[in-house]
């Protein structure tokens, strides 16, 4: 272990450097985000992540944000564990019929000022899910939301571009 | 001496590949679950169609598999999971989508049906509505026992499902879970779908076993229509099924270890799983290999500089693996969380017939790439690692050595690999009716079943897919009993079980 650490001590940072922010995300925001909140929360972010009805390919790539070559909390982004803690919802899946109350719920539960963020491919209109007796088709079905990240599943560099123009906007505010 | 030989049927389906299918009489029904029950068989797959209910069977010694039909004229069946556990929730799931009655089933409790879709038995041409209450969970009574309620919306960024736990001060007396939260109707959805449409849900049923599924579904729909992928294109479907085993027990290792607070782990096998994603995606174009393996073959061959990617991606494993191994090896903090706490019974694995770590980790020495031989790993060299201990701690040595292997395999398909065909042209349709085909793919957390019939324009008429979880989950059940609550993300990581993949 001590061979491990030193040698994470000598070796350069894997991190690399930030994206810019996503341009049509912040396109999108600028309509969106209330300013009088912006002001409120800084350059900080809380994330709670919900999953409602993925297929788990997106929560993958969430999880990547975490490792040490996007270590997203440098950006001041960080995951929380209950809905009371944040600030974003980001939500993936075509939000099946059985956890919509549950999204709802969650929702619900966010302290406002709040943001709405739907990650991938079906959390925008249910994607390949769409049409199914199963599923809402698409998290604004359920819940507003403030911005959309394509991909399927987004890259962790599509992920933090979207999430940086979230944060610019929240930011640039104050 | 095959399955169905001791089994009593009135006819074998003849466009049924490659394993036989025939459609049972009470007796021969009653029979095949008899063979469960006795443990000379192992229950495989369990599904329905609206009038029919079928059951895919292992004998394990020989890896025979059959698939018995029993044809439910009156809209019921003998229950199976009246005798044989293991098809419970199989059951209660053909229950939900066909509403086709098990008799004498002793729980009839809504499975994935959460009375939310506005109508019942949605598989089904039956119109008939159903009355779903507020779920019933299992009781547990006694003096200071308390429920702790977790779920559907977790605190990680995991999946969503119920659990329930019963426990006694910290220790759990009962576990009980409900799923069904991400069910998503892709059984329904596959009905009528091309090829193409029903093989990008079969990579999306869930995400980190997205190449196995598809390399499932492409046997199968192969199998139906008595084609083979040329050489070159299953080296490649083999190349990704071990770059998908890598990627995902690496980063499982990593974070089974965080759950005991040992945070360098998950950062170590954090940055060996994303240098495994960068290669498939060098190699592949696409980071979880989604859309890449498609029936006849691949879409691609791999790219150009693929090759050296994942001979840099292996030389760096080798590198810094054996360090992580040692670590996890010699910190007594870890050892004192992983050994001994959540252990599955070996007699519980073999009845359940649970596949990948979970079972090998209690001394069920089933594997399919090794059982099946299916190409190219008949023509390649692995073992099977198998452990008795059926802990966290055997969990995790079993990916351990499974990562080992999986960088083998690698090696070997690489040196193998040379210009060739990647893809056999599919046939217009089938030229005379519908054809059926199954094939049995080991997922990095399992086997994965998939089950299909296509109509003679090769559209899917009827597709089932079945995931390790479902006989994984319920063994998830029995593992935490005597532990402490604090343990369950533990015991819970180690079987790393598939949500999607079961509500499907």
């Amino acid at each position: 272990m001590r061979k491990t650490l030193l040698e994470s001590l000598t070796h350069g940072s894997l991190t690399e450097p930030a994206p810019a922010p996503d341009e049509a995300a912040l396109s999108e925001l600028a309509a969106k985000v209330d300013r009088a909140a912006q002001a409120r929360l800084g350059r900080s972010l809380a994330i709670r992540e919900v999953d409602a009805g993925s297929c788990n390919g997106c929560e993958l790539e969430i999880h990547a944000l975490s490792n040490a070559f996007y270590d997203i909390e440098r950006f001041g982004l960080r995951f929380v564990a209950s809905p009371r803690h944040a600030d974003v919802l980001l939500v993936t899946g075509p939000v099946t019929k059985n956890m919509r109350q549950a999204l709802e719920r969650t929702y619900n539960a966010t302290p406002d000022p709040k943001w709405v963020v739907a990650v991938g491919g079906c959390a925008i209109d249910g994607g390949i899910f769409r049409g199914s007796y199963a599923c809402v088709g698409g998290v604004s079905e359920a819940i507003p939301v403030d911005l959309h990240i394509k991909g399927c599943p987004p890259s962790p560099t599509d992920l933090l571009k979207g999430l940086l123009a979230l944060l610019e906007h929240v930011g640039c505010k104050r | 001496m095959g399955i169905l030989d001791s089994i009593s049927h009135v006819h074998t389906a003849s466009s049924h590949r490659p394993w036989p299918r025939a459609v049972v009489t009470e007796a021969g029904w009653q029979a095949a679950i008899d063979r469960l029950v006795e443990g000379r068989l192992t229950l495989l797959g369990f599904w329905g169609e609206p009038t029919a209910v079928h059951m895919a069977m292992l004998d394990g010694g020989s890896a025979e598999i059959a698939v018995v039909t029993y044809a439910c004229t009156a809209g019921t069946f003998p229950s199976v999971a009246s005798r044989h556990p293991p098809a419970l929730r199989l059951e209660r799931t053909i229950h939900d989508l066909f509403g086709l009655v098990p008799a004498a089933a002793d729980d009839l409790r809504p499975w994935l049906d959460h009375g939310a879709w506005g109508k019942s038995y949605p598989l089904s041409d039956r119109n008939a509505s159903r009355d779903v209450r507020p779920y019933q969970f299992l009781p547990a009574e006694g003096e200071a026992l308390h429920q702790v309620a977790v779920g559907p919306v977790h605190a990680g960024i995991i999946e969503p499902g119920h659990f329930r736990f019963t426990a006694n001060g910290e220790h759990v007396v009962r576990l009980e879970q409900w799923l069904g939260y991400t069910h998503k109707g892709i059984e329904q959805l596959m009905q009528g779908a091309s090829l193409e449409a029903a093989a990008k849900l079969a990579n999306r049923i869930s995400g980190d076993s997205a190449v196995a599924y598809a390399f499932a579904f492409a046997s199968a729909v192969e199998a139906a229509l008595q084609i083979e992928a040329p050489r070159q294109a299953t080296l490649l479907r083999a190349l990704m099924a071990e770059l998908e085993r890598l990627a995902n027990h690496l980063g499982d290792i990593g974070a089974i270890c965080n759950d005991a607070s040992f945070a360098l782990m998950h950062a170590q096998t954090g940055i060996l799983r994303e240098r495994c994603l960068r290669a498939a995606n060098v190699a592949f174009g696409h980071r979880l290999m989604m859309d890449v393996i498609v029936p006849g073959g691949v879409a691609r061959d791999i790219a150009p500089d693929g090759v050296a990617a994942l001979r840099a991606l292996l030389a760096e494993l080798r590198k810094v693996f054996p360090r992580l191994i040692e670590l996890y090896d010699n910190t007594a903090s870890l050892q004192d969380r992983t050994v001994t706490t959540g252990i599955v019974k070996a007699e519980y694995v073999r009845q359940f017939g649970a596949g990948g770590y979970v079972g090998r980790a209690s001394g069920r020495n089933f594997d399919a790439r090794r059982a099946m031989a299916y190409p190219p790993y008949d023509a390649l060299s692995f073992e099977v690692p198998v452990l008795e201990a059926g802990d966290v701690n055997a969990r995790v040595w079993i990916r351990i050595r499974e990562v080992e292997q999986s960088a083998g395999l690698i090696e070997q398909i690489l040196d193998q690999l040379g210009p060739g065909g990647f893809e056999t042209a599919l046939p217009a349709g089938t030229g005379h009716g519908a054809c059926e085909g199954m094939a049995l793919i080991e997922a990095f957390r399992g086997d994965v079943l998939v089950w299909l019939r296509l109509d003679g324009e090769l559209r899917g008429e009827r597709c089932h897919l079945r995931d390790a979880s479902w006989f994984q989950w319920p063994l998830l059940e029995t593992a935490i009993e005597g532990n402490i609550i604090a343990d369950f993300p533990l015991c819970n990581k180690s079987f790393n079980c598939s949500y999607s993949g079961a509500d499907l």
